[in-house]
């Protein structure tokens, strides 16, 4: 909402020396949110005067242009009085017109200094300003042309063109649409200064009679109150007033003709949406009713509309003439040739306002008053004041018809004790205090013992309940009145579990080298086509979007994958060698456990219903997911680097399994996006083993080609809810033998096919209760173990709790765990 | 050791005499005093104490003299033996320490070379972020409640006093999921997660809700679909705005600094009864609006930054997620951790939190 101060200031006397600054501060703290002060005349520094054009030689040019060589009387702005010879290239003026000059020495909005120039063969000592030169707007159709008597050669332009008219722009939250309107603006900056007040809307009004144009209100909760009034002999061709053109537009509104700026003014003045209709095309009485499903009516926008019934509609004989309060109709639009209108101010149901203007995406400064609330008292008022402004500047006659049906609706009436806004805000608010506010703010107070109730005011339709009561005492109080306390300290349980495990994850990762990253969730089919996912693979069962943000990415993800992939590339192709990237996030899968119920607001829902709701909800597992690519070791004066491999991506998933204290298996699997050679499957070892955490390995080619990312690129992705739910809650202390150890390297000879975590559990278990540790160190192929044969070379290291192992233990064990390798993997020692 | 030699060579008996005896003595210091190295201390000691040295030698005869010349003869060997040994063990020490302080200088290398074998990983800022806003109110006693990201439309809405027709709904532009009579969002906030908290809890409750949320904005340097948030809620008898005041300015104190502190502007949130806008005093020029005769341009020479919204909880929303309104008061609080860090870490783009530059998230390390 943009108030110009001066219109403000012309409903409440505010202090004197109060700067506009001030008083957008003051409103801002009483909850009219200052978004920016316009002081067109700030960009602009004189002379900037009014001149008289004396002469005007057109002058046509080589390059096709005719300019205007004129002499202009600026009387002694110039200080000689002799006329002052201008170039202008606009040619909608003649001799005699006022005009606004701008002298040698001004400067215009975007530091466009004037001085006297040579150009078109003259010299030109200054510029005839047109409306966009002055920061006043777009039009630069041509040069500004004053109305006659606007002013005398010479005289400062400023105050004409309201130049020196600060613009105050207000966010206005939707609890204040009274503040929609100079009326209410006024009202806040009175309650801010204590000031006197004059309410436009405070006017003498005809008598309501039966004489008027005939109204019928079927729907009397939809539009409680219907006032229409009628000037006739209206001449269509009549200018608005200067005045009311520059208000509508510092308001930024355009002005159009005189019959819609004037409605367009007393909305911006009294808040009261109105709508004129062309008398001569309105057949017969006017009716308010709902729609019926299924008409239609076309609106002024050229929109046919099909309408719904809960969809307000004024009609008359012909049928529906418009959406109330939302949008007239076509057949009684006003025209140019209109002379006799008809003048409606209602009062709307502020819901079906609402749901009428959403459901046919309509969005109108009217449909925004009424959809918020209006204040219901002013439909007379409103509809009164747009009959004297049509007939004081558009030549018209009232009609002596005032018709006024309906009655505003009661306004509430609240209960609070005195000391709740004491007790809400924590500041000490007695009760002399709180009636005093109360009232400034406009209610009526009946006063109890302990408690006042205390009937709303009509243009406050927002206050319904104690606590905004307490809200309007506490704003006009003042914020910054509210004392800093910190609440008592609560004997709060500390981290969750997860919460603390999340952070160790984090943690790890980091220092494994990786970085997080934090993407969007939102996939499409391309997504899941790029990383190869069978047609019936589970992850393409999404939950879609109604409204996604693009048509291409409907589906909230069902893996961390993409978004990974996608900052691995920007990165490489941003010059990164290497890259290793983490996410943390959830993903999410249909429950298709029917719609999630709605309930009531008025109380607790029960246990049940709860149960019902939560179910209803999807899935929503959170994942962690790694992409390394590139370089993951550098090479450097100790050597060659490395590229990232599927060891990598295996290694984070027993690195996370160690650091969280769960046990995890790996084993060969195949599955999209990995290849299907190098992709292991990590589930949960020791008696949960099947609990499948993800996949590790290395990426698909296909799938690294899609993605733009170097072959060889690895990846993993598991369920962390999974992995934290499995980890160990209190590590019990080791226990550990302190006497010597016995290593023991045995390299055997396998079929190559053998898996290595086979021989090494044969080792493991062949060895017995001696054996601390078994590692593979190396694993060689070569001509002399002939085709199809690999070598294992692992590492035993055996010890005892109680004594020193001799030789003969300690071969005895390695001898009995090669004898259980060979006899289940057909190993034979080299 | 050598017993009583019963078989000894009467030519060898020379070094038995006294001259030759301190001849032998003085070659020996002469070559121990000579020694450059180790090395060649250690032929020195071979070659003047070990078993074919004259001293050895002479010492081997003493067994062969006639008992009353025993007694001299071994008094004067065990001395220039042991003026010998002594030597040996002071040049010793000397060549040891001009040894390692030689092998010290010979091994110098260059420790300005680069030593990043392995690229060095780090946490995103949203991520430590949240959790340093985590640390500060779990240190007051609150708790840290999650819920989920897609919601139901009640929790996010219905339940906060945003019914089917209030105005708000339309502020908050909503992701719906497909079908829309699934009554699913894309949470707006983090609010659902208070609702989930009063449901499930009674009081006192105190938490705070950080998390991802969503809006159909476009996406710019100032806008996003996808950002975070975190909201605060304090359930309890006799809470009142003074104590939200006086949480915000502590959480304020904490996050940006001693002495930056907040202040409220009356404004409207459904959920909320009074409702305030919080603004914090600007951390960078502290409240003045300019730095160096310059404009603020953290806060635009306002010196205060708009950080979040908040208010005392409204009944409506209490009564509808069975908190007994009779009796308990409440508070909460929101604003945006991305928005936040951006200020505080003069972040000009909030893209960058979104695109994965890993230049970017190493920049913060693993902690904030």
């Amino acid at each position: 909402m943009k108030a110009p101060a001066s219109w403000i200031r012309e409903y409440v006397d505010l202090p004197a020396g109060v700067t506009t600054e001030e008083l957008a501060a003051r409103l801002t703290a009483l909850g009219l949110k200052l978004e920016a002060i316009v002081s067109p005349g700030d960009r602009i520094t004189g002379p900037l005067v009014v001149g008289k054009v004396l002469t005007k030689e057109p002058e046509p040019q080589k390059n096709g242009k005719t300019i205007n060589w004129c002499t202009v009387d600026v009387g002694a702005a110039n200080g000689t009085g002799e006329p002052q010879g201008i170039v202008c290239g606009a040619h909608n003026f003649a001799p005699g017109d006022l005009v606004v000059v701008v002298l040698p020495g001004g400067v215009l909005p975007g530091d466009f200094a004037i001085s006297a120039r040579k150009t078109y063969g003259h010299v030109s000592a200054g510029m005839i300003c047109s409306a966009r030169e002055l920061g006043l707007g777009e039009d630069h159709d041509g040069i500004i042309v004053l109305p006659e008597g606007a002013g005398e050669p010479g005289e400062s332009a400023f105050p004409l063109l309201g130049l020196d008219d600060d613009v105050i722009e207000f966010e206005i939250n939707p609890d204040r649409a009274y503040a929609l309107s100079l009326r209410g603006i006024a009202r806040e900056a009175a309650l801010a200064y204590d000031a006197p007040y004059r309410d436009p809307a405070d006017r003498a009004l005809p008598e309501p009679n039966a004489t008027g144009h005939p109204v019928r209100i079927d729907d009397p909760v939809g539009c409680p109150v219907f006032v229409a009034r009628k000037v006739t002999g209206f001449d269509p061709t009549a200018a608005s007033p200067d005045w009311m053109v520059r208000r509508l537009t510092q308001a930024g509104m355009r002005p159009i003709s005189l019959a819609v700026d004037v409605t367009n003014y007393v909305m911006l003045e009294i808040g009261r949406p109105i709508h004129g209709y062309d008398a001569d095309r309105v057949r017969g009485p006017i009716g308010v009713r709902r729609a019926r499903e299924g008409e239609r009516v076309t609106t002024l926008d050229g929109a046919e509309r099909i309408l719904s019934i809960e969809d307000l509609v004024v009609t008359d004989d012909s049928g529906i003439i418009g959406l109330g309060g939302v949008m007239g109709g076509e057949t009684t639009e006003m025209s140019e040739t209109t002379t006799s209108i008809l003048v409606e101010a209602a009062h709307w149901d502020a819901v079906s306002m609402f749901r009428t203007g959403k459901r046919h995406k309509i969005t109108s400064e009217a449909g925004k008053r009424n959809e918020r609330g209006v204040d219901p008292v002013v439909t007379q008022a409103a509809a009164d004041r747009v009959v004297e402004l049509l007939t004081t500047f558009g030549g018209g006659t009232a009609d002596p018809g005032v018709t006024v049906v309906g009655l505003p609706p009661e306004q509430p009436r609240i209960t609070i004790s005195y000391d709740l806004p004491a007790r809400v805000t924590g500041m000490p608010i007695d009760a002399a205090t709180t009636v005093a506010h109360l009232e400034a703010v406009g209610c009526v107070l009946e006063k109890g013992d302990t408690t006042l109730t205390a009937t709303t005011p009509p243009w406050r339709p927002d206050l319904t309940d104690p606590f905004d009561l307490v809200e309007e005492v506490a704003r006009v109080v003042g914020y910054d009145r509210v004392p800093s306390v910190l609440p008592r300290e609560a004997a709060g349980r500390g981290l969750t579990r997860e919460q603390r495990l999340r952070r160790r994850v984090g943690r790890t990762l980091a220092g494994a080298g990786c970085a997080e990253v934090i993407s969007f969730p939102f996939v499409g089919d391309a997504t899941f086509d790029a990383l190869g996912l069978a047609a019936d693979d589970v992850r393409r069962a999404t939950v879609r979007l109604a409204n996604p943000l693009s048509s291409e990415e409907p589906s909230y993800t069902t893996t961390l994958l993409p978004g990974l992939l996608k900052a691995v590339a920007r990165n490489l192709g941003r010059g990164a060698p290497g890259v290793a990237l983490f996410e943390t996030g959830t993903v999410a899968f249909p429950a298709d456990r029917g719609p999630a119920p709605i309930y009531g607001v008025d109380w607790r829902p029960s246990d049940d219903e709860l149960a019902k709701l939560f179910e209803a909800i999807p899935d929503q597992p959170l994942h962690l997911a790694v992409v390394l690519a590139g370089e993951r070791e550098r090479a450097g004066w100790w050597g060659e680097g490395r590229d990232a491999g599927w060891a990598d991506a295996v290694g984070l998933v027993r690195r996370l399994g160690a650091e969280l204290g769960v046990g995890v298996d790996v084993a060969a699997a195949r599955r999209m996006p990995w290849h299907p050679g190098r992709c292991a499957e990590v589930r949960v070892a020791g008696p949960e083993t099947g609990v499948v955490l993800g996949h590790a390995g290395e990426l698909h080619p296909k799938v690294c080609q899609a993605f733009g990312i170097p072959a060889r690129s690895a990846a993993l992705e598991i369920d962390l809810d999974a992995l934290m739910r499995h980890a160990r809650d209190v590590v019990p202390g080791p226990d550990f033998s302190t006497y010597p150890v016995a290593k023991e390297d045995v390299a055997l000879v396998v079929d190559a096919k053998v898996r290595s975590v086979a021989v090494e559990t044969a080792l493991r278990e062949g060895a017995g209760d001696l054996l601390e540790s078994v590692r593979l160190f190396d694993v060689y192929t070569g001509e002399q173990l002939g085709e199809g044969k690999k070598s294992l070379a692992f590492a035993l290291r055996f010890r005892a709790d109680d004594r020193t192992l001799t030789e003969e233990e300690t071969a005895a064990a390695r001898d009995a765990a090669v004898a259980l390798a060979a006899e289940r993997t057909g190993a034979v020692q080299r | 050791m050598s017993g009583p030699n019963t078989d000894y060579d009467p030519v060898e008996v020379t070094p038995l005499k006294a001259e030759e005896v301190e001849a032998a003595r003085d070659a020996a210091l002469a070559a121990i005093a000579a020694a450059a190295d180790l090395a060649e201390l250690k032929q020195v000691r071979i070659d003047h104490t070990g078993d074919r040295s004259p001293l050895a030698l002479a010492n081997r005869e003493i067994g062969a003299l006639p008992p009353q010349a025993r007694k001299e003869a071994g008094q004067r060997i065990g001395r220039a033996r042991g003026a010998v040994n002594k030597a040996l063990a002071d040049r010793q020490a000397v060549l040891e320490v001009e040894h390692e302080e030689r092998m010290l200088v010979e091994e110098t290398v260059d420790v300005t070379v680069p030593t990043d074998r392995v690229p060095t990983g780090a946490r995103h800022p949203l991520t430590t972020g949240a959790e340093l806003i985590a640390d500060i109110f779990v240190a007051m006693g609150w708790e840290v409640a999650e819920g989920p990201v897609i919601e139901a439309e009640w929790l996010n809405f219905d339940a906060l006093n945003l019914g089917p027709d209030h105005p708000a709904r339309t502020m908050q532009d909503t992701f719906w999921t497909d079908p829309g009579d699934d009554h699913l969002v894309l949470r707006t906030h983090t609010s659902p997660v208070q609702a989930r908290t009063m449901l499930q809890r009674t009081p006192p409750i105190y938490v705070i809700c950080p998390g991802r949320v969503f809006r159909t904005d476009e996406y710019d340097a100032t806008h996003s679909p996808v950002f975070h948030q975190v909201e605060g809620l304090a359930i309890d008898e006799g809470i009142t705005m003074a104590h939200l005041k006086g949480t915000l300015d502590h959480f304020a104190a904490q996050m940006f600094g001693e002495g930056i502190n907040t202040r409220f502007r009356p404004s409207y949130f459904p959920f909320t009864e009074p409702s305030a806008e919080v603004d914090l005093v600007c951390f960078v020029c502290r409240g003045a609006g300019e730095l160096d005769g310059s404009s603020c341009r953290t806060c635009r020479g306002e010196g205060w930054i708009e950080w979040g919204g908040c208010g005392v909880v409204n009944p409506r929303v209490l009564a509808a997620c069975g908190v007994d309104a009779e009796r308990y008061t409440g508070f909460a609080f929101g604003m945006g951790i991305d928005r936040t860090l951006m200020f505080r870490h003069g972040i000009e783009d909030l893209r960058e939190l979104f695109e994965g530059d890993v230049r970017f998230t190493t920049a913060f390390g693993t902690e904030l």
